[in-house]
């Protein structure tokens, strides 16, 4: 126990300054006061529609002290019910059409749906086939987008930030 | 019933709706600096309960009257606990209305409610959380029982405001059997508001869960609900091992006199109590779940022990 708390006393605060902030984005379905009520304490589902999980890897690395995504008063939920946001990676594949939707119509409104990484966004290198519905905004609407393959953290965290028009 | 004294109990009450998210946000915050990052906001709580109340309730196909009910049963225990438990002051009209052992029953009823409406809407996960739940209290509440049965056997009454105002101005004595219920009391608290060695407040993954396993389903109000009654729980039971093992600077009348200094005294003990329970949080493991048992069946023992150390050794009172 004590040579724990000596590491932690020794690493002290590591978390980093707040990225530089990403494009701002307009969102036509939710507006001013309630996207702030919204964004102060934000609840995000993530959704793995059919990724390679490089960009889960990514993802999962917003929770570490560096990044600190908490820091903001954002975290990840286990249930669509407790979310705002749901964070989607990977092409739709057929067989997580049906899922995917499912989770959209569980969550409570106001809600955002925000798609992160190229195949998501476009499809990548996946595209359209007979087992890929290609952009998650084929199958549901879609607020914001974050592009790379995959995004780092900060592109992460700056994209959802937008979102939530911090 | 004197004017004051109902101005003193719903200054209680409200103190304690205040002051429960205030209390969790600060555990967080101490939690985060211990992570080595940066904390969220001290007033995250009061923001989360905000927007959950800005959001629309999602109901589960099948839901029956039992699932909205319940967020509301459970806040009501709560508060009621946190109305008979006395913070501020010993001085509450509501003490009579429920001793210890009904506050051990209150909290009882909080978890059946909560457990049911686990498993009303049917998913595997909310069944898991229930029976999870269900393991942890039988185990948990003798050892509760056990700790209060000791504290009562000191003031000869099971009425909380007694007991406290026994121990706080009694003639001066030690207790040896008060630091054996002392410890049980921490066992007991850990596993009851969800915490590390027995559960984890933050965790995302399901299969490890207790506590978030059963509100997985809830969303909304009645999520809001259910978090504020689960903040109210952690408040309750900071404030009833304060008031038995620390009961220093309760007021003993309602005036206000009395009770602006017993306040800078409860904030001061609470936030020592937070900052502990972050570190204990920090420093320990979670328990596999069937470690459980034993953690708890310690507490029992150690319960048990403080018992029998008043019967025989410090009976000649």
């Amino acid at each position: 126990m004590i040579p724990v708390i000596r590491r932690i006393l020794r690493a002290g605060i590591v978390s980093e300054p707040r990225p530089e902030p990403a494009e701002a984005v307009e969102l036509d379905r939710l507006q001013g006061e309630i996207r702030r009520i919204l964004g102060r304490a934000l609840a995000i589902r993530q959704v793995d529609a059919g990724s390679c999980n490089g960009c889960e890897l990514e993802i999962h690395a917003l929770n570490n002290p560096y990044v600190n995504l908490e820091g903001y008063g954002i975290r990840f939920v286990a249930s669509p019910r407790h979310a705002d946001m749901l964070l989607i990676t990977g092409p739709v594949t057929k067989n997580m059409e049906h899922a995917l939707k499912t989770a959209w119509e569980c969550m409570p409104d106001p809600k955002l749906v925000v798609a992160a990484g190229d195949c998501a966004c476009s499809g990548g290198i996946f595209g359209e086939s007979y087992a890929s519905c290609g952009a998650v905004e084929r199958v549901i609407p879609v607020d914001a987008r974050i592009p790379g393959c995959p995004p780092t953290p900060r592109q992460l965290l700056a994209g959802i930030l937008a979102a939530i028009g911090r | 019933m004197s004017a004051s004294a109902a101005l003193a109990q719903f200054f209680a009450i409200a103190l304690a709706l205040a002051l429960a998210p205030l209390l969790t946000g600060w555990v967080n915050m101490c939690r985060a600096w211990l992570q080595n990052r940066k904390a969220p906001p001290l007033l995250q709580p009061y923001y989360l309960l905000h927007k959950l109340f800005h959001k629309d309730v999602v109901l589960a196909r099948g839901a029956s009257p039992l699932f909205t009910f319940a967020p509301y049963v459970v806040f009501g225990c709560m508060l009621l606990a946190c109305a008979i438990i006395p913070t501020l002051s010993t001085d509450l009209p509501f003490a009579p209305a429920a001793d210890t052992i009904a506050l051990v029953g209150l909290f009882g009823l909080a978890r059946l409610f909560i457990a049911l409406a686990a498993m009303d809407v049917g998913t595997g996960f909310g069944m898991l959380g229930g029976r999870r739940e269900m393991l942890i209290g039988f185990l948990a509440e003798p050892a509760l029982l056990m700790v209060i049965f000791t504290t009562a056997l000191i003031s000869q009454s099971t009425s909380i405001a007694t007991i406290v105002d026994t121990l706080a101005r009694g003639p001066f004595a030690i207790y040896p059997s008060l630091a054996f219920a002392g410890v049980a009391f921490a066992f007991v608290s850990l596993a009851e508001n969800a915490r590390v060695p027995v559960d984890n407040p933050a965790t995302h993954l399901e299969l490890t869960m207790i506590h978030e396993a059963m509100v997985l389903e809830y969303s909304g109000r009645h999520l809001a609900l259910i978090e504020w009654a689960a903040s109210l729980k952690l408040f309750a039971y900071s404030c009833l091992g304060l008031a038995l093992f620390f009961p220093w600077g309760i007021a003993g009348s309602d005036s206000l006199a009395g009770l602006l200094p017993a306040l800078p005294a409860l904030a001061a003990k609470l936030a020592a109590g937070g900052a502990l329970l972050a570190l204990v949080e920090t420093v320990n493991a979670k328990l596999r779940i069937f470690r459980a048992p034993e953690f708890l069946g310690s507490a029992f023992l150690f319960a048990v022990l403080g018992l029998l150390v008043r019967l025989l050794l410090e009976n000649q009172a």
